[in-house]
């Protein structure tokens, strides 16, 4: 197992005037993986970022990034960390290529045009190099704060709400963007409040609301073991009681006993097998049913519901 | 360690939003240099007598350079930091592996370096206007160089304090150009009546404008070594500010 590349121990932030937007946040992030942190608006996303990457001074904790205690060590931390705010901010009457350029050398890298050109060309951003920030639609703009920030090659690139008010199609190509540096092994923290792009693209997804991390797990594991599989048959007679066949599976009749509701599974398929394990037993019983419809839960119901135990906590 | 990529990257870009307004950034201070000679150069100077053997259109040369200077100076300073903090753009500033030296020396290294370029300017239109010789130049420059960081270093702490465009303009505006005025650019502090003479020296622009008449003709009303104290001293001063500044966040890091 690789050393993770960057690790929060205890990461607190309580602004003047008693706001805890991080509160005991601890998380250990592994080179090359694609990290969401996935929560509401004001949840502690850009608070998070902005403590790592030198906007916000974290009121305690301890935050080690590629070895460097960021309190002590910054310099060398923050060489090896790009950052692409939320808001686009920048000066807007630079040609692009200059201020990507600039933003090499203020990370302290020798000016390397090819490697412009490279990135540029990789956003489809070259053939407007020479145009003023200010003349370029939102979602190019956008685009030339990613360039700035890949413009001093870093290894940690922090995304923040990449594709917030971004078009469907913009959105899809940003995703593209994202697995383009993925490809090239930047390892990748990005905040989004929009579920379905952490279901897409991410390895990992953190959960966090009102400043404290609620979860954190694999994609795939967070589904499996909080994901359900819900599927409702109609019946085309009422059945009084559950037949004893029926018995193993975790059903229930509801709608007044016109309806068969199945609620199981665990994410990863098993539940649909387990619904079509059932349709055989009902034609095996003589039961006849006019219709199956069958869901199967998202992270944005995982989501839901976390939030909604969170809430409960508080 | 200092970063002298991250600096000169910072001072290039700096020089660069100057030279974006270069026009009105060099027309402004000719236009009013002309203008200040030919009304107090011209019109009223031919009929005032020589101040401490200098002619008067010569002696409110180093007056109206300092008066340009200090305002150009803390103007662009403050600007060049205020303005990433108003539009969001100072969050690159702040996530680079930049510290308080490299930040200093690029913002403030080219606010110094526009204001000796318009310091050179006024010397060039001054020169259309009178006759006029500098007996110590090479003081003259450090002195000039000297004033230009210590306003670039007083703009810097103006652009992090104020949180507005009103704050940004109002200690320019209220204080400095006031100070200015009264600090001896036009006449000698010895032309004054009592007590006003004396009140005068609680004006710390006095100094600065005694200080460069002195690198200028030799002659001044305060000792050119008390001139260099204190704007030394106002610099470490500011130096001083800014590296608490930065130490601790103030209004740059939430």
């Amino acid at each position: 197992m690789n050393e993770p590349i960057l690790e929060l121990e205890g990461l607190t932030k309580v602004y003047p005037g008693g706001l805890k937007a991080l509160d005991d946040v601890s998380l250990s992030i592994r080179p090359g993986e694609i990290f969401a942190l996935l929560g509401p608006n004001g949840a502690g996303k850009t608070t998070l970022i902005g403590a790592v990457c030198g906007l916000v001074r974290p009121s305690s904790g301890r935050m080690v990034a590629f070895g460097h205690d960021l309190a002590t060590d910054w310099r060398k931390a923050r060489a090896r960390i790009g950052l692409v705010p939320q808001e686009l901010s920048t000066d807007m009457f630079e040609p692009v290529i200059r201020a990507v350029s600039y933003s090499r050398g203020l990370f302290g890298l020798a000016p390397d045009p090819a490697r412009i050109e490279e990135i540029l060309r990789s956003l489809s951003l070259w053939d407007k190099r020479d145009e003023r920030i200010m003349a370029l639609s939102g979602g190019m703009k956008r685009r030339v704060l990613i360039a700035k920030a890949l413009a001093h090659e870093p290894d940690l690139l922090f995304l923040d709400e990449p594709t917030a008010g971004v078009d469907v199609e913009l959105r899809k190509g940003m995703w593209a963007i994202i697995d383009q540096m993925r490809a090239r092994g930047v390892t990748i923290i990005l905040t989004t409040h929009y579920i379905e792009e952490a279901e897409l693209m991410a390895d990992r997804v953190g959960i966090i609301n009102r400043g404290k991390l609620l979860m954190v797990d694999e994609k795939d594991a967070m589904m499996a073991r909080l994901g359900r599989t819900e599927a409702h048959i109609a019946l085309a007679a009422p059945l009084a009681v559950l037949p004893q066949a029926l018995a193993r599976f975790p059903v229930e009749l509801e709608e007044g006993g016109t309806s068969l509701c199945y609620r199981g599974g665990d994410g990863t398929g098993k539940g649909k097998a387990e619904v079509a394990e059932l349709t055989k037993a009902l034609v095996a019983e003589g039961i006849d049913f006019t219709g199956i419809e069958t869901r199967e839960s998202s992270l944005e119901d995982i989501f839901v519901s976390l939030l909604g135990e969170g809430e409960v906590a508080a | 360690m200092i970063g002298w990529r991250s600096t000169w990257s910072i001072y290039k870009r700096e020089l660069v939003r100057f030279l974006r307004t270069a026009f009105q950034s060099v027309l402004a201070p000719v236009l009013t240099t002309s203008l200040y000679f030919i009304v107090f150069g011209a019109a009223i100077g031919g009929r005032m007598p020589d101040l401490g053997g200098v002619d008067y259109g010569a002696f409110i040369i180093p007056g109206l350079l300092m008066l340009t200077l200090l305002g150009e100076t803390t103007s662009n300073s403050s600007f060049g930091i205020y303005m990433p903090r108003f539009t969001g753009t100072i969050y690159e500033l702040l996530s680079a592996p930049v510290g308080v030296a490299e930040t200093l020396i690029g913002f403030v290294g080219a606010a110094a370096t526009k204001s000796l370029i318009l310091a050179a300017i006024i010397l060039v239109t001054a020169r259309l206007f009178v006759d006029y010789s500098i007996a110590h130049p090479l003081l003259a420059v450090v002195y000039i160089m000297l004033v230009a960081a210590a306003f670039s270093l007083f703009g810097f702490i103006l652009g992090i304090w104020a949180d507005n465009f009103e704050k940004l303009g109002i200690i320019p505006m209220l204080f400095l150009t006031p100070l200015t005025f009264l600090g001896g650019t036009f006449y000698s502090i010895d032309m004054l009546p009592e007590p006003w003479d004396t009140i005068a020296l609680a004006n710390p622009i006095v100094y600065l404008v005694s200080g460069l008449r002195w690198t200028f003709y030799g002659s001044s009303d305060v000792d050119i070594r008390i001139s260099f104290a204190i704007t030394l001293g106002f610099l470490a001063v500011c130096v001083a500010i800014i590296a608490y500044i930065f130490k601790t966040g103030w209004r740059l890091r939430a």
